[in-house]
């Protein structure tokens, strides 16, 4: 499928749980809508489906809601699913609407794809925190572990260790340990009961805790809270991990360690959403629960910027009902506006039958405020448990001179902490003057270290391109846009 | 390892592996899976040397964020192996 000289009414960035709901509501309300994603099967992290090649009788094995998925994937009713599609800008496109410039297919061909409204729903990536060790092969993020198994049916390591902070945590090792990988343990640097008051008041997320912590008592997994994995070993690769007892703070008890042997360290503390694309659009972005960047939305999903959407992970680390909720409402704001109607009354814009607001509701408004009121309960529990699950300042004191902050320049601890004796302080210097973020992933990765270290909390991101572009294809984009103007 | 294994989980009936080299190497590769998940499996951790401190990199972050997976295909320099499906007859070079 080619990505060049199609407009639509709706480009949605990102089929995950957000996207694929949006864009279902667009198209079964008539629109021409096309769904970018950078993977090669629609579904996003949350619903990693399985290439058909492995034939599997029972897809669901690994999944939460699998049917929710093949609902949503079902849905899209005629939208253009442009797989293998990585954005990597958005921007208003000459004769309005905007253009999305992509990365497609396999090879990475420059391309553009372009729209009257435009919804970001690029979900969220593992947030992770450097301590010694932690690039040494054999360490992963806990997506990464859950992605090489729900995507590719490969179990990341025969004796993992499962550590971070947060509920993802548990899924994770749960499904390692279904696919068989012997889970030496799972470390929750959090307190380990930080969610069970909160997770009371939603009934299925409570009944989903119990499952998993069933799941880990099947396998015996040890599950522990207050302990972290303060450093990775290994000769060339990964062959056993420092687990310390830590305070409240998450310094590290004098004495409280102990070694555990394992081949791969599936690491998460989080999620970091994915803004760049709405940071480069100039939407407004304001603070989480736990005081991260998101994007500012109205009731509607739209951001600060007309014809500009957002919803799931970008709006607020949530989860996948929220995003699927979120999506819902974006997709029925995105009809009203078309039609020119008050957003909210959705008007042919009814979610799908199963979703409790299908069949049965006669007025349309009051869908909306039933989805309105839905995701006020969602937010408010998401919230909770953002605010259950914060990233602790005592994650400094694991780090050593010879650490490295930044990965992709192999920046060091040492030379961080130099810039900031030469007076950098902010982010924004030390980068400058030690240069971690400025590799490959754009400090995707280090990024929000770095922010801590400087004493900031993590900001919007600020990337003129979104994924490293050739430079061949800038400049063959510059000639078609000059050949446009002529 | 229990006995338990992520194809009995799916009740999976994988269609015949292919090949791909790897630095010349031949790497099985189940139809659709990845690169990087195919060396993975295959038990080779790493394929990656960085710039400056000569360190070995392979998957990290294994969803397209990190970049530490780069490979070169078929001649096509610098494609993330955690995203990049495996063809068959492909030629995987590494750095």
């Amino acid at each position: 499928m080619t990505a060049d000289a199609a407009t639509y009414d709706l480009v949605v960035v990102g089929a995950g749980p957000a996207g694929l709901a949006a864009a279902g509501v667009a198209a079964r309300a008539g629109l021409r809508v096309a769904v970018l994603d950078s993977g090669a099967r629609v579904g996003g992290q949350y619903f990693r489906a399985l290439p058909d090649g492995f034939r599997a009788a029972r897809p669901w094995a690994l999944h939460h809601g699998f049917s929710r998925f093949v609902r949503l994937r079902d849905g899209l009713d005629g939208a253009d699913v442009l797989l293998n599609h990585r954005v990597w800008a958005a921007g208003p496109a000459p004769g309005g609407g905007f253009a999305v410039h992509c990365l497609a297919g396999r090879e990475e061909r420059a391309g553009t794809v372009t729209g009257a409204r435009l919804l970001i729903a690029t979900g969220a990536h593992d947030r992770v925190l450097p301590f010694p060790g932690w690039d040494l092969p054999g360490v992963m993020t806990a997506g990464g572990a859950q992605a090489l198994l729900k995507g590719n049916l490969v179990v990341a390591g025969r004796r993992v260790v499962v550590a971070g902070t947060g509920p993802f945590l548990l899924p994770v090792a749960t499904s390692l340990a279904a696919a068989g990988a012997k889970v030496a343990g799972v470390f929750e640097a959090g307190g380990r009961f930080a969610l069970a008051p909160r997770a009371l008041t939603r009934p299925g997320k409570a009944a989903e805790a119990l499952a998993y912590g069933w799941g880990l008592a099947r396998h015996r997994v040890p599950y522990k809270g207050g302990r972290a994995v303060v450093a990775a070993h290994g000769d060339g690769e990964l062959t056993h991990v420092t687990v310390a007892r830590v305070d409240a703070e998450w310094r590290p008890y004098r004495g409280g360690h102990e070694t555990v042997e394992c081949d791969v360290l599936a690491v998460g503390y989080g999620f970091t959403p994915q803004l760049d694309l709405a940071a480069q659009l100039g939407c407004a972005i304001g603070a989480d629960a736990a005081g991260g960047p998101a994007v500012r939305v109205d009731r509607h999903m739209r951001t600060g910027v007309p014809g500009v959407y957002a919803a799931g992970e970008t709006t607020g680390v949530g989860g996948a009902d929220l995003a699927e909720l979120e999506g819902l409402i974006a997709g029925r704001a995105v009809v009203a506006d078309a039609l020119g109607v008050p957003a909210g009354t959705g008007v042919g814009a009814r979610p799908e039958p199963g979703t409790g607001f299908g069949p049965g509701i006669r007025s349309e408004a009051r869908v909306g405020a039933r989805l309105e009121a839905r995701r006020r309960r969602l937010t408010g529990f998401a919230r909770a448990l953002l605010r259950a699950y914060p990233v602790k300042d005592g994650w400094t004191s694991w780090l050593r001179d010879d650490t490295l902050i930044c990965r992709c320049e192999e920046v060091p601890y040492g030379r961080v902490k130099e810039a900031r004796d030469l007076g950098a302080a902010d982010a924004r210097s030390i980068k400058l003057l030690a240069r971690p973020g400025m590799g490959w992933c754009q400090g995707r990765i280090c990024g929000e270290a770095v922010a801590r270290l400087a004493g900031e909390e993590p900001g919007p991101p600020r990337r003129p391109v979104a994924q490293p572009v050739r430079l061949g294809d800038l400049a063959a984009m510059d000639e078609r846009t000059s050949d446009d103007d002529s | 390892m229990t006995g338990a294994s992520p194809y009995r989980l799916v009740g999976a009936r994988p269609e015949p592996e292919f090949e791909v080299r790897v630095d010349g190497r031949p790497v099985p590769v189940v139809p659709g899976q990845t690169v990087g998940a195919a060396l993975h499996a295959a038990g080779v951790r790493t394929w990656r040397t960085t710039r400056f401190g000569g360190r070995r990199r392979g998957l990290f972050c294994g969803i397209g964020v990190c970049f530490d997976c780069l490979v070169t295909v078929n001649g096509v320099e610098n494609l993330r192996a955690c995203l990049t499906e495996a063809r068959p007859g492909d030629e995987v070079t590494t750095s």
